[in-house]
């Protein structure tokens, strides 16, 4: 250190160093950006991570603002919601964005499962990272849940009717626990203040320590890329992949391309059809919750319909337990599964793009049955459109059941060395 | 300092009772933020017994889905002689004709019609899958959901069909026949639903 004493660092610099001692920032600026090495082959999939943080502000942002002039009783709620609307200045603009917002949240999230799916990023030893990742997916659901039934128009109160008997269906202790989960007899005023404080406290705290743990797990194990092959097999002198660039400056700058776009996107949604034509924002919810009269036709919002479809789908009772509670088990299931992936993989390669025949056909019918199924969840009921969701269910639930045999008796191609373009 | 090895037996003990007599404090501590959700006393009250008055009734009429009982929409249906007679016949297409799931009706409602007194059917609207309140389709005509419709309640949200007795039609999701709540008859005209007799 006898060399540098010639010229005094300057104010920045001692400013940065008092700060280290008491702040790792650099250290963690380093570790988290400037030096850590992303794949450089990242394509269009890799966008849906970053834009899911953006959401995630955009959703607490607007929250918080909302929080300040909605009112969680029974009397009120629907009221102030309408408050909102047409009293509170640029209030339709932020109510418009937290529901915009909550569909646009799932979009890119089912968007950034898909990657997972299909470049194997959940195999070892990504395999924490994935579970990780499907907390957030519950919470995420949970989180979406609560808030559509804090507008308290009918849709809400039914769907949470419906949602909330669910727990009904569970043998012995079913109806004491959904007593239990609303506080009341039926549906009231008592549970949406309860859901008020899931939606506006519990849960966005859960959300936000979730994805604190996925981004650190993340860069522990370092990122997947479309080949699903480790670049940390190839290194320089430096030890320094030579097949990743730093995310700050590549990937920020590269990501804030891919912002504007969605806003650009989100904007139009948000200005230009907010309700998505009944789809975002359902007719019934324009008319206060009566626990009366039921809608004419239910539907979950459009990021559950999948789930709610294979719901509906099982109607038949099985060892003696009801066709409700196997609704239930199939329901559940199928959120669910997505989670032992890591476990039933047994393909030598990760990535799609060298797996075998099956895996492709597969992963396009698991596509396939979730967009129909999601479908036929906002369609009323018919005996062909159950027919149709049962067989939908099947073979949604064949992808993963069956993958421990496709994924090892196909013809997978070789990896590559490098990363390709 | 203390240059004696660690005794890590003890170690492990105070460790684990430590944990133990801790583990068994947070326990206790939840109790009251479970109990916090139960019912509170002022549900409980909002949901006591409700007296219907039920004179200007007709045969085919249903009063429903007001009266709520503990916010519950609740059916009460006036049915016809011949309908009675039918409900006591044809029972085939039925998933628990006999009421023998004990738990959805009193013991004074286990018969044909399900009800204390034969005309007089009393039901919470609620559909047994989950929850929506079946709408209350009286006529015998053919309807979209059945050419064969003899009458009954239709839930819109999943398709279960009941019959005027607030019985479920096997294959439909719903497991259950409607609930009949505890009621009794305070006069000719007067239905008390929530409370089972006037002594209790």
């Amino acid at each position: 250190m006898a060399e540098a004493t010639v010229k005094r660092p300057g104010r920045w610099t001692r400013f940065m160093a008092w700060l280290d001692a008491r702040l790792p920032v650099t250290e963690t600026v380093e570790y988290h950006a400037t030096k850590y090495y992303a794949p450089k082959n990242f394509n269009f999939w890799y966008y849906f991570g970053v834009l899911a943080m953006v959401v995630l502000v955009i959703q607490l942002l607007s929250g918080i603002w909302l929080t300040m002039s909605y009112v969680p009783s029974g009397a009120g709620a629907f009221a102030s919601v309408e408050y909102i609307m047409r009293d509170v200045e640029f209030g339709w603009l932020i109510r418009y964005m937290h529901s915009t917002g909550a569909s646009a949240f799932f979009l890119v999230v089912y968007l950034h499962m898909f990657r997972a799916l299909a470049y194997g990023s959940y195999r070892a030893p990504r395999e924490l990272l994935w579970l990780i990742g499907m907390a957030i997916y519950l919470a995420l659901m949970a989180e979406g849940f609560f808030g559509y039934v804090l507008t308290w128009g009918n849709m809400s109160f039914w769907a949470a009717q419906v949602i909330v008997s669910l727990a009904g269906a569970i043998p012995i202790v079913g109806p004491d626990l959904m007593e239990w989960v609303r506080g009341d007899y039926g549906m009231s005023e008592i549970t949406l203040n309860r859901f008020f404080a899931l939606h506006v406290v519990a849960v966005p705290l859960a959300l936000v320590g979730l994805v604190f743990l996925h981004i650190v797990a993340l860069h522990h194990v370092g990122s997947n890329n479309p080949d699903g092959i480790d670049i940390k097999q190839q290194k320089d002198a430096d030890g320094v992949p030579v097949d990743g660039i730093p995310f700050h400056p590549y990937y920020t700058v590269h990501d804030l391309q891919a912002t504007v776009v969605f806003l650009f996107l989100f904007c139009v949604v948000l200005f230009y059809a907010p309700e998505m034509y009944g789809y975002f924002i359902e007719k019934p919810n324009f008319e206060e919750a009566n626990p009366l009269k039921t809608p004419e036709h239910i539907a979950p919002v459009w990021y559950y319909t999948p789930f709610y479809a294979m719901l509906r789908a099982t109607t038949f009772p099985l060892f003696g337990l009801s066709a409700k509670f196997w609704g239930l088990v199939v329901m559940a299931g199928a959120i669910l599964i997505p989670a032992i992936l890591p476990w039933l993989d047994r393909s030598p390669v990760r990535s799609i793009r060298y797996k075998g025949a099956w895996s492709k056909l597969m992963l396009g019918l698991l596509v396939a049955s979730f967009v129909a199924l999601g479908y036929l969840g906002t369609i009323p009921p018919s005996p062909g459109a159950t027919v149709a969701a049962q067989l939908l269910t099947i073979v949604y639930f064949a992808y993963f059941l069956l993958m421990p045999w496709y994924s090892r008796i196909e013809r997978v191609k070789p990896e590559p060395e490098r990363v390709t373009r | 300092m203390n240059a004696s090895p660690v005794n890590k037996q003890r170690r492990y003990f105070l460790i684990g009772a430590t944990a133990a007599v801790g583990g068994v404090g947070m326990v206790g501590a939840a109790v009251p933020f479970v109990q916090a959700w139960l019912p509170s006393a002022r549900a409980r009250a909002m949901g006591a017994p409700i007296r219907v008055d039920i004179a200007k009734l007709r045969p085919g009429e249903i009063l429903g889905p007001i009266p709520a009982w503990r916010g519950q929409p609740v059916f009460i249906v006036y049915r016809a002689e011949a309908t009675l007679a039918k409900l006591r016949g044809a029972t085939g297409a039925l998933a628990d004709p006999d009421s023998e799931n004990e738990a959805m009706q009193p013991e004074y409602a286990r018969n044909a019609w399900r009800s204390r007194r034969p005309e007089i059917g009393v039901y919470l609207g609620l559909c047994t899958h989950l929850g929506c309140s079946p709408k209350y389709y009286g006529e015998v005509r053919p309807e979209t959901f059945d050419a064969n419709w003899q009458g009954g309640f239709f839930c819109p949200c999943h398709g279960s069909r009941f019959d005027l007795a607030g019985r479920v039609v096997k294959s439909v999701p719903a497991p259950d026949n409607l609930p009949v709540p505890p009621h009794f008859f305070e006069s000719d005209n007067v239905v008390v639903i929530g409370q089972d007799g006037a002594a209790a």
